[in-house]
């Protein structure tokens, strides 16, 4: 097979993120309701990368990622709403002092809400990493739980059940996809460092990966943190996306994890570009499907629409994946101008090559 | 005084649920070391079950139970023989996965078919929401019930473990199953024998728990399903009799808690978890060990 050479590569790659440029620029042009949804593919998109770090690439089994974008989210909407507004929001009891007083820009806010994120992560992995498969899985998933209830009760944090209202929407589509870039650069370039590498030796086997050296610890705690930090930007993005946050399990519980897990089983577990892939899949999918949602005229025939009806499908489809199809769109491999080439070259197939 | 029987008797039937779910729970833990995630929406449907038995078929209560109880003995049946047979000799992760996606799938089909909004579930007796009052007492019938329930359906278990042959294979896989299907057991009957019980009596707790908080909902297996299954962790899972001390611990340790501390209700949730996290950090076996050699 011919490689592809790297000025080749480079070129392809210009090209690529111009094109990507172009339509990003002109989202606007399918109207407000699809530049929302390509928004909301970047945020699934950085939700989805920042999982498969720790599920894919490291190979340990979290169920917590809703926890860390719902510390996100808050603490970047509670950094961002306006002094009057949270005045109003607040009747039961009145937000504790320093928060009360202050409104900081977007960016810093977004950046806040990642770093309390990532160390919700530390406090959260020291105890659980010494745990492995799916006694991991049930920790994590119980420290969601604790976060989304201690949220549901601290009215002076976080305004309880009433939830947080009036959050400016500042997550545009250059918010969204800038970050989705910073995201896969940092992920990418973790995943093919050293540290990746050990990742992945973890991931095959820990015991021989701390045979060889490893301190499987500590690089499991690197990935569980980083990808803290991710998704508590993905939540700061989705909260000023969303503009209202409360803490029902089917907004930032349990329903969330299971929504990324979809998107990155069905990507292919360990592939940043598999969980990009699985994320536009999930959300074009999920809107695409509220079709059935809603009353549909065919040829004068009126089919009543079945509320619910898109997640059914959706869990369909990603069973249907775990049992027939278990790696995925991607497997562990990524997609690159080499992949693409050989894949075509085979289709056509050439035996010159 | 008086306060502290009714929550004795309380305790005793909430943990008595809890210990219903958990040997479910624990059951399939102990055979095929899958977390079968699905329980708790196992539980879900056979309230639903129930409740449109009763309301759409029109049977009598006590027949109306008895079917829902049957079908999700079948529901699990086929559960396992889907999703779960294709996987048995994939990772365990993936089994893991596939089980959060039936759960997934279960709790979208019950907002698709039965709908997403809370159902009232007053379709018992009347006599069952009757309060027994001994001195200055006051005990509901139903935790009555309950407690007679879950006893008998614990000597039913205790029978079928150690009286029957079915009993005796289900405890060999448990321990190795090829070993166990080379001495002619038929483990694919076993296994699914084994789903059938366990979410039967996830019914028989669905059914108690929606007499007691009057109330079927799509999402309602959540919270006891994970609460149940710290019970399970809690006893040490994949033993039975772990999963009954569980269950009972957690009851008694829940209700006391809100009844010494009234004003740290809104955190009862939080306190099992936090048991959880707590016993898999200090006890991961719980209280009885089954195993925890690991070869390399």
């Amino acid at each position: 097979m011919k490689k592809l050479s790297f000025k080749v590569n480079v070129m392809l790659t210009i090209v690529f993120l111009v094109g990507i440029y172009f339509f990003l620029a002109n989202a606007s042009i399918f109207g407000d309701y699809w530049s929302r949804i390509i928004t909301l593919i970047a945020i699934y998109g950085i939700m989805a990368v920042s999982y498969t770090l720790v599920n894919g690439v490291t190979g340990i089994f979290s169920l917590g990622q809703a926890g860390f974008i719902a510390i996100g989210a808050y603490t970047s909407a509670l950094l961002t709403l306006s002094i009057q507004q949270k005045q109003m929001s607040f009747f039961i009891q009145p937000l504790i002092w320093p928060l009360n007083s202050i409104q900081i820009g977007f960016l810093p806010a977004t950046i806040i809400g990642g770093l309390v994120a990532a160390f919700f992560a530390f406090l959260i992995g020291y105890p659980s990493l010494r745990l492995t498969g799916d006694y991991f899985a049930i920790a994590t998933l119980a420290f969601a739980e604790i976060i989304r209830i201690l949220i549901q009760n601290f009215y002076g944090l976080t305004n309880g059940t009433l939830g947080l209202k009036g959050i400016n929407s500042y997550t545009t589509v250059w918010w969204a996809w800038g970050w989705l870039f910073v995201t896969v650069i940092v992920v990418g370039s973790l995943k093919f460092s050293s540290y990746g590498r050990a990742l992945r030796a973890i991931s095959e086997d820990p015991m021989a990966a701390k045979v060889m050296g490893i301190d499987v610890f500590w690089h499991q705690m690197m990935a569980f943190v980083v990808s803290g930090f991710f998704a508590g930007i993905s939540g700061s993005l989705y909260a000023h996306w969303i503009t209202t946050l409360d803490p029902r399990p089917t907004s930032l519980g349990v329903m969330l994890t299971f929504y990324v897990l979809i998107m990155i089983v069905i990507g292919g577990l360990g592939s940043v570009s598999g969980a990009i892939i699985g994320a536009i899949f999930f959300a074009f999918v999920s809107q695409w499907l509220r079709m059935f949602e809603s009353n549909v005229n065919l040829f004068g025939l009126t089919i009543p629409g079945v509320p619910g009806m898109s997640m059914l499908l959706l869990s369909v489809i990603f069973i249907f994946v775990m049992i027939f199809w278990r790696r995925g769109l991607m497997g562990k491999s990524e997609l690159s101008w080499q992949n693409i080439y050989a894949f075509f070259k085979t289709r056509v197939g050439d035996e010159n090559g | 005084m008086n306060a502290l029987i009714q929550n004795f008797f309380n305790s005793l039937a909430l943990g008595g649920l809890y210990a219903l779910i958990a040997v479910g729970y624990t059951m399939v833990y102990g055979i095929l070391r899958l977390i079968n995630f699905a329980h708790g929406d196992i539980f879900m449907m056979g309230t639903y079950f129930a409740f449109y038995a009763i309301t759409l078929l029109l049977l009598p209560w006590w027949l109306g139970f008895l079917f829902a109880i049957f079908i999700t003995g079948l529901l699990g049946y086929s559960i396992e023989k889907i999703a779960y047979r294709p996987l048995r000799n994939a990772p365990r992760i993936s089994s893991l996965i596939t089980a959060i996606g039936m759960s997934f799938f279960l709790e979208s089909f019950a907002v698709v078919v039965f709908g997403g909004i809370p159902k009232s579930f007053n379709v018992y007796p009347k006599m069952f929401s009757d309060v027994i009052i001994i001195g200055k007492t006051r005990i509901p019938v139903l935790t009555f019930i309950t407690i007679i329930v879950t006893v008998l359906l614990f000597l039913f278990l205790w029978w079928l473990l150690y009286k029957t042959k079915t009993g005796l294979a289900m405890r060999a896989i448990s321990v190795d199953i090829p070993t166990t299907s080379l001495m002619g057991a038929n483990v694919n009957n076993v296994i699914s024998i084994t789903f059938i019980v366990g979410s039967s009596f996830a019914a028989v707790a669905g059914i108690l728990w929606a007499m007691k908080y009057p109330q079927v909902q799509p999402y309602m297996g959540f919270t006891p399903g994970l609460k149940a299954f710290v019970a399970a962790v809690i006893g040490g899972i994949g033993s039975i009799q772990g999963a009954i001390v569980g269950g009972f611990l957690l009851g008694f340790l829940e209700i006391m808690l809100v009844g010494f501390f009234p004003n740290l209700a809104g955190y009862r949730d939080v306190f099992a978890y936090v048991t959880l996290v707590i016993i898999l950090m200090f006890r991961p076996t719980g209280i009885f060990k089954i195993y925890s050699e690991q070869k390399v």
